[in-house]
């Protein structure tokens, strides 16, 4: 492979980072530029996170993993950006998200307040750095600014709720972000590097005072990563940040969940896998445990929530738990079922997220809503379009998306949900036979059914006791995209085979720390001569 | 030498926990001032506590690393004061927003029914 092929992996930080800044020198009265632009760069993103998957997972690279130097610095010293079949994975995930949500927001939240778009294409940067980086300390650096970013968009079409939230969830995030220097600091103190493999490399080889100083690093990190992927008690933020937030905003808020729990799972497997030695599978118990409890109380708040916005944070809550927990059960054979279920969960829940929006429009004319938070920031030339051609028969639409993303939430048959959970299922009974293996399968589907109970509590009260009998408007740019999220979910359960392969070979690359140890650290610089 | 910047961390880090329980958002900021003091002084002593030693090396001069501080402490809290500023004052507009919009200096933008 052309070893220049690795410095491709610089563009998905560099794109967004400059789309961003060109989208703030445009005027906020020309935002069908600013939308075209955006959306350009958006699709450019999932044109390139295919690319780069096929480069690290197609036949022609064989096993490479990419690995880009900044300024030509070899691996422990300079900055790392590192492709993996993982973390390429997620990109796509992420470009995939971002082009449903941005196209969600055109008709109406984009034009709420300023800067919606530079916001988003910051916040996408910060998302792929942190995918891409393979060293602690830029990590944090790509973490706040995609926190940066989400403050922005949560507080976006500004009102008092999304102050209020947006209160809580910065000063969350702020004291999460304390805890996660306070561990890069430790983890400095006990193996002298910041560098993801190096350090994989170091920690089987340390002496017990040091390995304790790392075990503690290693919970300070845990507490900040699960403060952002939600786990029971770290996530009471959640529900009141995402029914606050605007839908399109929402949708990237689920994904930022799932950022939390990939940066744990690779770190967890880098650095506490098999080979660690002393530290192997260190924090798997408090995982696990962490995680059944997400599970339970996410099923226990799913049951207690009425509002739409609600229940799109328990549905995510339990997401996580489930997650959490499989990544502490710690079995390998669970792993591949684990990222499918962490894809179609994510498309699912973004999916409702959207969708409810355009629900609420059946018992709420849209317009009573948004006049309030319309005054502030809103654009001079805003006048009001009418609402659009409106599609025949949008109630049947309503209904079926709605019907779809309650079957993939809950996981019942024959969408992706039910092919995700059974698969899940199927390895829990297979790999171990123990109490935690049954609580586990209890509780998952004890979600499951509370999922349904609420989801169908929503779905009678809004469809069937509906005041008013006229259908709301939808608009193309709405309706598309909440249909592209379930034609994806859809896919995926008809290419279940296909898919299932390629994310087995994601979940051998998790477990074969040596290869990415290797590949890491022995990256050699470009010589003068190949340039 | 030791002993004064730990009891320093430790106070900072304590008085910030404090600030950051109470209701009032300045309150909170002031705390989160005093955490990301204490966090930074943190980080910095993990290099080690030098005196009078230069973080980089010369240019002619053989290196020796005895003679030097560790550099990379230093360059973390570097990045980490600049983030944390930013950060800082990101929330000091939104409790400004949330003062002006709900009319009370309260985190949970209203006040409790029987104060007190």
């Amino acid at each position: 492979m052309n070893p220049l092929l690795a410095e491709l992996l610089v563009l998905p930080i560099l794109l967004p980072l400059l789309t961003g800044a060109l989208l703030v020198l445009i005027n906020e009265r020309h935002h069908k530029l600013k939308f075209v632009i955006n959306q350009v760069s958006c699709l450019l993103l999932l044109a390139l996170a295919c690319w780069l998957l096929w480069l690290t997972d197609g036949p022609a690279t064989g096993e490479n993993i990419l690995v880009f130097l900044a300024a030509n610095w070899s691996a422990p010293f300079g900055i790392v950006l590192i492709g993996d079949r993982l973390s390429t994975l997620f990109m796509l995930l992420a470009a995939l998200l971002a082009n449903c949500a941005l196209i969600f927001s055109y008709s109406r939240w984009a034009r709420l307040g300023v800067h919606f778009h530079t916001l988003f294409q910051l916040l996408l940067m910060g998302i792929n750095g942190a995918l891409l980086t393979g060293d602690l300390f830029n990590l944090f650096v790509f973490f706040e600014v995609m926190l940066a970013a989400s403050y922005g968009l949560l507080l976006h079409g500004y009102n008092i709720t999304r102050i209020r939230a947006g209160m809580q969830y910065i000063v969350v995030n702020l004291l999460a972000s304390v805890f996660f220097l306070l561990g890069i600091a430790l983890v400095y103190a006990a193996a002298g590097s910041l560098n993801f493999a190096d350090l994989a490399a170091k920690i089987p080889m340390l002496d017990d005072s040091a390995r304790l100083l790392l075990h503690t690093a290693a919970a300070m990190l845990a507490v900040a990563f699960l403060t952002k992927s939600a786990m029971w008690p770290l996530g009471f933020w959640l529900p009141t940040t995402y029914s606050a937030a605007s839908p399109p905003v929402t949708a990237m808020l689920v994904l930022l969940t799932k950022i939390g729990v990939y940066i744990i799972l690779r770190l967890n497997y880098l650095w506490f896998g098999d080979n660690a030695g002393a530290s192997a599978h260190f924090g798997n118990p408090m995982l696990l445990l962490g995680g059944l409890l997400t599970l339970a109380f996410g099923a226990v708040g799913l049951l207690a929530s009425q509002d739409s916005g609600r229940i799109a944070s328990y549905s995510a809550v339990i997401s996580s738990g489930t997650l959490l927990a499989l990544i502490g059960y710690g079995e390998h054979l669970t792993l591949s079922a684990m990222l499918f279920y962490l894809i179609s969960s994510t498309l699912a829940v973004a999916a409702f997220v959207l969708l409810t929006e355009l629900i609420e429009r059946i018992y709420t004319p849209a317009d009573s809503v948004f006049a309030l938070s319309m005054e502030f920031f809103a654009p001079e030339e805003e006048k009001h379009e009418s609402a659009g051609v409106a599609i025949p028969a949008a109630m049947a639409f309503l209904g079926l998306t709605f019907a779809a993303c309650a079957l993939i939430i809950s996981g019942l048959p024959p969408l992706s949900g039910f092919i995700a959970k059974f698969s899940i299922l199927h390895q829990l009974l297979q790999s171990r036979n123990d109490m935690a293996s049954w609580l586990f399968l209890l509780l998952l589907m004890l979600a499951g059914l509370t999922a349904i109970i609420s989801l169908m509590r929503f779905g009678v009260r809004s469809f069937w006791t509906a005041q008013s009998s006229q259908s709301p408007r939808l608009k193309l740019s709405e309706a598309g995209p909440v249909s592209l999220l379930l034609v994806l979910c859809i896919s995926m359960a008809v290419l279940a085979g296909p898919l299932h392969t390629l994310l087995e070979r994601v979940a051998d690359d998790l477990q074969q720390t040596e290869r990415y140890i290797e590949q890491v650290l022995e990256r050699k610089v470009i010589s003068k001569e190949a340039l | 030498m030791e002993l004064i910047l730990a009891l320093a961390i430790g106070v900072l880090f304590s008085s910030g926990i404090w600030l950051i329980l109470r209701p009032r958002s300045f309150q909170v900021i002031t705390g989160f001032m005093l955490l990301s003091y204490a966090v930074n002084l943190f980080i910095f002593i993990t290099g080690k506590i030098h005196i009078n030693k230069a973080p980089l090396t010369l240019d002619g001069v053989p290196v020796d690393p005895t003679r030097y501080a560790d550099p990379l402490p230093q360059g973390l809290v570097l990045t980490a004061i600049v983030i944390g500023f930013a950060t800082t004052a990101l929330y000091l507009v939104v409790l400004l927003g949330s003062r002006g919009l709900t009319g009370t200096d309260h985190v949970d933008g209203k006040e409790r029914d029987h104060d007190e």
